[in-house]
């Protein structure tokens, strides 16, 4: 049994759920096992949920025995990004702030969820308030990328990226505001895939940018992403910038031939900062689909240098506007529960909860994002960047006017070592480079695993037009059995 | 563009944040860093450029004027650090 369930997929759990074969209470057992015994090396999981988890294998094993209706998951084993509401859970992203924060309300992805049937194992660990590439920033220490353990998993949904790596769930939710998503998903050798803007709810994703932030899936297949991203997609009431549109998944797969497509190549994504053996192993994907028939063009993204700047004004402002809700007050953490504090007034509970709960570089954030929106500053940082944003947007529209999708790399480098890059903070954004543009334009975007260097994994970028989900998936299908088999990170 | 401790010292006030005297020798030092690295936005071409702050395509985004139930009170007071009767307790904002 043990052998047959390793790294299992949605589709194949499916099966094995549906023949009988297995039970979601043995399934999410297995789960539970194996996150005991590995989880204290990686600390992918800040909290495990077995006896929910448990309750809802047996309520799905019930419906099934039953002949009631299944959902669309019904008794798969997932894991959530901890910074998405779940009722009568913490819920901490990652931080200090929320350490204690039992969350009144699910988040309509959440419900998706467990309409669908699904199990959830837990929730996973991520970079304080999803600010980060590592996932070192967490309150709850780093996690570890199962690939190798002294190195990072990426941020900031490290936790997620990492407990699909090393299968300590099926599948799991990650949300992505720069890249938070793809990049953790390049360096632990999974799929990750944002969104289209709009596409999934936002109502319950305690917020860092508004403007950026998106949820999507985390899986070890291009086609479990399809079904996870088909739970969890739809317009919602409760939040205003969710697409009305029910553009989405069709349930007829669309027939994608590499033969038809053009596939756009933009310089900009290929030149210095590019690891070599990175290069390589993505130019060497480029080259396979184009022999198995596909058109590769070159491109220009002729803005993409401003990109980066762009992305990080804007979203350090929306940051310090997010973030002001924590004020010790109406909940989180609070100064005045310390009961070595004294008579705090109004100023001092804002400022010392906000102080002793806050890290470091989420201070650092709040300040800049305040900086560049004050009096005097917000024309030359935060307008000037509304503009650029602008700018970055119409080179996508233009280069898919030249091509269907466009392919690059994910992250500049393959999995670094824990704490190389936490001195400097400037050294820890350029990691994003070639994630935010996607951001900002609201386009949706992919990370595929492309090959090894070094035995890490490195990724491969999919962008495509907005609302081209669909047919992005069916590339990634496709791509996926191009390339074949892709190992898995082994733990002893 | 290098700030001054000044600057950071106002700033930490507008955000709500105390800094130590330590931290706010770090802080200017790496706020400057990230400052001098987005100047680079100057340089682009917006002359006649739109600014845009939503890339949802949406405009105008209403419900109905309807009483709809909400988070119960008792739930929204759950997690308040300190609250009375169906208050959640502030202090004093008033001299």
């Amino acid at each position: 049994m043990e052998k047959e369930l390793s790294n299992i997929t949605i589709k194949k759990a499916s099966e094995m759920l549906e023949s009988d074969e297995i039970t979601s209470v043995e399934l999410t057992k297995h789960y539970l096992e194996r996150i005991k015994k590995y989880n204290p090396k990686i600390n992918a999981y800040i909290c495990i949920l077995d006896e929910l988890a448990l309750k809802q294998a047996e309520e799905s094993d019930n419906r099934r025995i039953k002949n009631q209706e299944l959902g669309i998951m019904d008794g798969i084993p997932i894991t959530i990004k901890d910074n998405m509401a779940m009722e009568g859970t913490i819920t901490t992203t990652g931080s200090k702030m929320l350490e204690n924060f039992i969350v009144p309300y699910d988040a309509t992805v959440i419900k998706k969820i467990k309409e669908a049937g699904a199990v959830i194992l837990g929730k996973t660990n991520m970079d304080e308030f999803a600010m980060g590439s590592s996932t070192e920033t967490s309150h709850f220490g780093p996690t570890k990328n199962p690939w190798d353990l002294e190195r990072v998993p990426g941020g900031s949904s490290g936790g997620s990226a990492a407990a699909v790596a090393a299968d300590l769930c099926v599948a799991a939710l990650g949300s992505d505001t720069g890249g938070s998503i793809r990049q953790p998903a390049s360096l632990c050798g999974i799929i990750g895939l944002k969104p289209t803007y709009g596409t999934v709810s936002r109502y319950g994703l305690l917020a860092m940018a508004s403007s950026l932030d998106q949820i999507g899936p985390m899986t070890k297949t291009a086609e479990d992403a399809e079904t996870l991203l088909r739970v969890i997609a739809g317009s919602d009431e409760l939040d205003s910038t969710s697409s009305k549109s029910e553009f989405l998944i069709s349930k007829q797969t669309p027939n994608t031939k590499l033969q038809n497509l053009k596939l756009g190549i933009p310089k900009e994504y290929f030149a210095e900062g590019l690891d070599e053996d990175v290069k390589k192993n993505i130019e060497g994907s480029i080259e396979t689909l184009k022999k198995q028939g596909a058109e590769i063009i070159d491109i220009s993204l002729p803005n993409a240098k401003y990109a980066l700047p762009c992305y990080y004004i804007i979203m350090f402002v929306e940051v310090a506007s997010n973030l002001a809700r924590y004020d010790g007050i109406k909940y989180g953490y609070s100064t005045n529960d310390n009961s070595q504090q004294t008579n705090n007034n109004l100023m001092e509970t804002y400022i010392n909860s906000r102080s002793e709960g806050f890290g470091e570089e989420v201070k650092r954030r709040i300040m800049l994002g305040t900086y560049a929106s004050s009096a005097g500053y917000v024309d030359k940082f935060y307008a000037k960047a509304q503009k650029v944003r602008a700018l970055v947007k119409k080179d996508f529209d233009e280069a898919f006017k030249k091509c269907d999708f466009i392919l690059g790399p994910v992250s500049p480098t393959t999995a670094f070592k824990l704490g190389e890059k936490t001195d400097d903070p400037l050294t820890m954004y350029l990691s994003d480079i070639y994630t935010i543009a996607i951001n900002l334009a609201g386009v949706p975007a992919m990370s595929i695993p492309a090959g090894l260097s070094n035995n890490l994994p490195v990724g491969l970028q999919i962008i495509g037009p907005q609302f081209s989900d669909a047919k992005m998936l069916e590339l990634a299908k496709l791509i996926e059995k191009v390339r074949g088999d892709f190992k898995s990170a082994s733990l002893s | 563009m290098s700030l001054q401790k000044e600057n950071v010292e106002h700033i930490a006030i507008l955000a709500r944040i105390k800094l130590t005297e330590e931290e706010k020798g770090s802080f200017t030092e790496k706020l400057s860093g990230i400052l001098n690295w987005v100047k680079e936005l100057d340089e682009a071409p917006t002359e006649s450029i739109e600014p845009i702050n939503q890339i949802a395509n949406l405009e105008n985004v209403m419900r109905e004027d309807e009483i709809k139930s909400s988070l119960p009170v008792e739930k929204v007071l759950e997690n308040a650090p300190q609250k009375s009767d169906n208050f959640i307790k502030v202090k004093q904002v008033f001299e």
